[in-house]
């Protein structure tokens, strides 16, 4: 089929050849991917041959004032009436220098240890007690050692920008052209170089709250920080690919319990984004059936659980399913039970049930969301199907489905990955619970996650929670830039407008 | 045959409403009950019977006098702070964001706009020991401030529904104002965000309503400062294994007052919601 023949096909059509073509290119799109990968750590590299390509010619070539500038950084724009940019340049170098001799070196001379003196409790004559020696501090010392990394690599930023205007300025003055005051580049940023402006702040706290901790994270998971090496009692230090080993192979109960989590990870994500989806777009046909009335109040009804502050509903649903809780209560009332049914203490049962109190938070959400988008699906459609002689359950998945899965991929995937990472349905509801032995800290409703937060705040085996967190963050990324970049509407996105 | 039809009709909507009044039941019975339980006298979490033998609505008082151990009022008005000012600076920041990545080409658009992805798919709490050690360094541990920078910060990489919303506005706009001789700034400021109404208000509502759930990121940065806890951290304190007893029909009631503001303003604000998220994050 070519291109005019696809343009001309019904909407509906349309949706189920496209969903049958994403699933019957997606080994090439992985492959795409792979070779997207590849291009961009190649330009990297280029990018920065380029960068040195550009500062040693601009050394070449410079007069003095450029050349100065590769020492005292804006000087080359201050000798040309660029005041105020020199001035910015200077004070960087300044404040650099400063960072690094008054905090920054300290911490990075010590990164290839992570520290050796460990604090010591020593018996002070003079005053007649012990007190404590100043030693080293590992966490600190990798923390501010990333930290002052990052600030260097800025710097280096910084300095290579000076060097380039340093010689633009020279060129342009060579040429004989006017020079752009401090009020133009200011206007600039307002303009030309508004994405500057507007992504700078965010970037900021990006990288300080999110791209710092990462790093250290990731670095965490090469050191043995576990609960037996807490700085500043007890240092930690580098020890190669041992966690990663360790989990994979070398301590047998760490492995089971991971290939164990992830696979329920999966499980649950994949199980509870399709449940909630299919059963909330139900929810939506149901309300919006040609002859059902106070369609709006009945959607108000579910809202209304939405609108409840999820922790608060799954904490009262957490009381609620204990095994003395109302529920149980209530079937025992209603003389259908004599015993509890365990539905959190019981592994299996556990599992089930935050299945369906994720139904339960995520439905009505589904069902506002897909509304909207199932009113668009044209009425002839369904028309000619029942025409056909085609029921309500056939039109739902040969029409309705098709449709919608179409049109809201990105919304999945989404979804999908935050269910990977659905933290609160499953801490609020059973801490992970119930514990079981064969696991090694974690329980049969555990996700990657919980697990995880468990290693960090009750365990404190930072290790092991690094080499967790690596491990989801390499399989959520992968998964999610293949998926949006492939999809649909970033192809599209020039299109749109 | 005609009559037939009618009937099957009306047999089915029977139908319909029926499954629909189950599931209304199954989805409001346990947030009534939440409220009945938040009038009990009796204290305890678990009672072998259903309803309670006693009303009473000291409960609520409660928390507003005994604020000794659990300092509601106070809890309260930290997380309003928070959220006010976290919507603020988070809207404006997702906003300028948005806008960036749909109007602007720049160099590394593209890699900018990934790496935002793929930073986004990162467990925020696995970064809190290191968040909590830069936040101490500048003294800002255990603090709100601390807080409403986390929370900015995490919320700056959920551009991608706004981002959507601003790729449907026509670009043709820009060109017009630009030749009548507006700069960039004033495009976002004058013609973008006027026509983002939806997208606006599901951003606010969002990431205002975000410190009212979360309790992980406050568990470790205030520690055991509890002056400082939001009310999610607070009314989870009143159901650990130890307290569950004593405080558990207070921790209903306190669920049900905050519950219940950001009930009406979710209800007034649905609109903008359904209209943000379909025309975001939703399109072929």
């Amino acid at each position: 089929m070519d291109y005019i023949d696809f343009t001309q096909l019904h909407p509906v059509r349309k949706a189920i050849v496209g969903v049958r073509r994403g699933i019957i290119g997606f080994p090439k799109t992985v492959g795409q991917f792979f070779g997207a990968i590849r291009r961009g750590i190649a330009g990297f590299f280029r990018g920065i041959g380029r960068l040195i390509a550009e500062t040693v010619a601009a050394f070449v070539h410079g007069d003095f004032r450029t050349r100065l500038s590769f020492l005292i950084l804006g000087l080359g724009n201050a000798f040309r009436g660029q005041i105020v940019r020199g001035l910015l340049f200077f004070l960087c170098e300044i404040g650099y220098i400063a960072y690094m001799v008054l905090f920054g070196s300290s911490f990075l001379a010590k990164i290839g240890t992570l520290g050796t003196e460990t604090q010591q409790k020593v018996f002070d004559e003079t005053e007649g007690i012990y007190i404590y020696t100043r030693g080293d501090n590992s966490m600190q010392i990798l923390l501010f050692s990333v930290l002052s990394i990052l600030l260097t690599l800025l710097f280096i930023g910084v300095y290579l920008w000076n060097i380039r205007s340093a010689y633009r300025s020279q060129q342009l003055q060579e040429q004989e052209k006017p020079l752009p005051t401090f009020r133009q580049d200011l206007h600039s940023l307002l303009d030309s170089r508004y994405h500057v402006t507007l992504l700078t702040p965010p970037v900021v706290l990006v990288t300080l709250f999110t791209i710092l901790p990462l790093i250290f994270m990731v670095l965490i998971a090469f050191t043995n920080f576990d609960k037996d090496h807490q700085p500043p009692g007890n240092l930690f230090t580098w020890i190669g690919l041992d966690n990663f080993s360790a989990m994979f192979g070398g301590n047998e109960q760490l492995g089971y319990t991971f290939l164990n989590l992830l696979l329920w990870t999966f499980v649950w994500a994949l199980f509870s984004t399709f449940s909630n989806y299919i059963f909330g777009m139900i929810l939506a046909l149901l309300i919006n059936k040609k002859g059902i009335r106070f369609k709006k109040f009945w959607r108000t009804v579910f809202i209304i659980t939405i609108a409840v502050p999820q922790f608060v509903s799954l904490m009262l649903m957490s009381q609620l399913l204990a095994d003395e809780g109302a529920v149980n209560v209530l079937l025992r009332e209603l003389g259908w039970i004599s015993e509890s049914v365990p539905f959190l203490t019981n592994g299996t049962m556990a599992k089930i049930t935050v299945l369906v109190i994720n139904m339960w938070v995520g439905i009505p959400y589904s069902m506002l969301i897909t509304t909207g988008i199932l009113l668009n699906i044209p009425e002839d459609m369904y028309e000619s199907a029942r025409i056909d002689g085609a029921g309500p359950v056939t039109a739902f998945f040969k029409i309705t489905l098709p449709y919608m899965l179409f049109v809201t991929t990105p919304y999945l995937i989404t979804q999908f990955v935050n269910n990977i990472n659905n933290f609160n349905v499953i801490y609020l509801l059973t801490r992970g619970g119930p514990l079981t032995l064969d696991y090694y800290k974690a329980g049969q409703t555990d996700l990657l996650v919980t697990w995880l937060y468990k290693q960090t705040v009750e365990e404190q085996n930072y290790n092991l929670a690094g080499v967790i967190g690596v491990i989801v963050f390499i399989i959520t990324a992968t998964f999610s830039l293949i998926v949006y970049n492939s999809s649909a509407s970033a192809k599209k996105e020039e299109e749109f407008q | 045959m005609m009559k037939s039809y009618r009937a099957a009709r009306r047999l089915t909507n029977g139908m319909v409403y029926a499954i629909l009044a189950v599931l209304a039941v199954l989805w409001v019975l346990p947030i009534l009950y939440l409220i009945v339980l938040s009038l009990r006298e009796e204290p305890g979490a678990y009672t072998p019977y259903l309803l309670p033998k006693a009303y009473t609505l000291d409960n609520y008082t409660a928390l507003f006098t005994d604020t000794a151990l659990f300092n509601y009022p106070r809890w309260l008005s930290n997380t309003l702070f928070v959220a006010v000012c976290t919507c603020v600076i988070s809207t404006v920041t997702i906003l300028m964001i948005s806008y960036c990545f749909s109007r602007l080409r720049f160099p590394s658009r593209r890699r900018f706009m990934n790496v935002g992805l793929i930073m986004g798919m990162f467990p925020g709490f696995m970064s809190m020991i290191a968040v909590y050690h830069l936040l101490k360094l500048v003294g800002l541990d255990q603090s709100l401030i601390a807080l409403i920078l986390v929370y900015s910060s995490a919320s700056c990489l959920g551009y991608f529904i706004a981002k959507g919303f601003f790729d449907t506005i026509p670009r043709a706009l820009d060109e017009a104002a630009t030749i009548d001789g507006a700069n960039r700034n004033q495009i976002f400021w004058k013609i973008t965000l006027p026509l983002s109404q939806p997208i606006v208000a599901y951003t606010a509502l969002t990431s205002f309503i975000a410190p009212f759930a979360d309790f992980i990121f406050v568990s470790v940065i205030m520690k055991d400062n509890y002056q400082n806890y939001t009310i999610a951290l607070g009314l989870y304190q009143m159901i650990t294994r130890e307290n569950l007893y004593r405080y558990f029909t207070r921790f209903c009631a306190g669920a049900v007052l905050i519950a219940i503001p950001i009930t009406i303003l979710f209800l007034c604000m649905q609109k903008y919601y359904v209209e943000g998220v379909t025309g975001g994050s939703v399109k072929g």
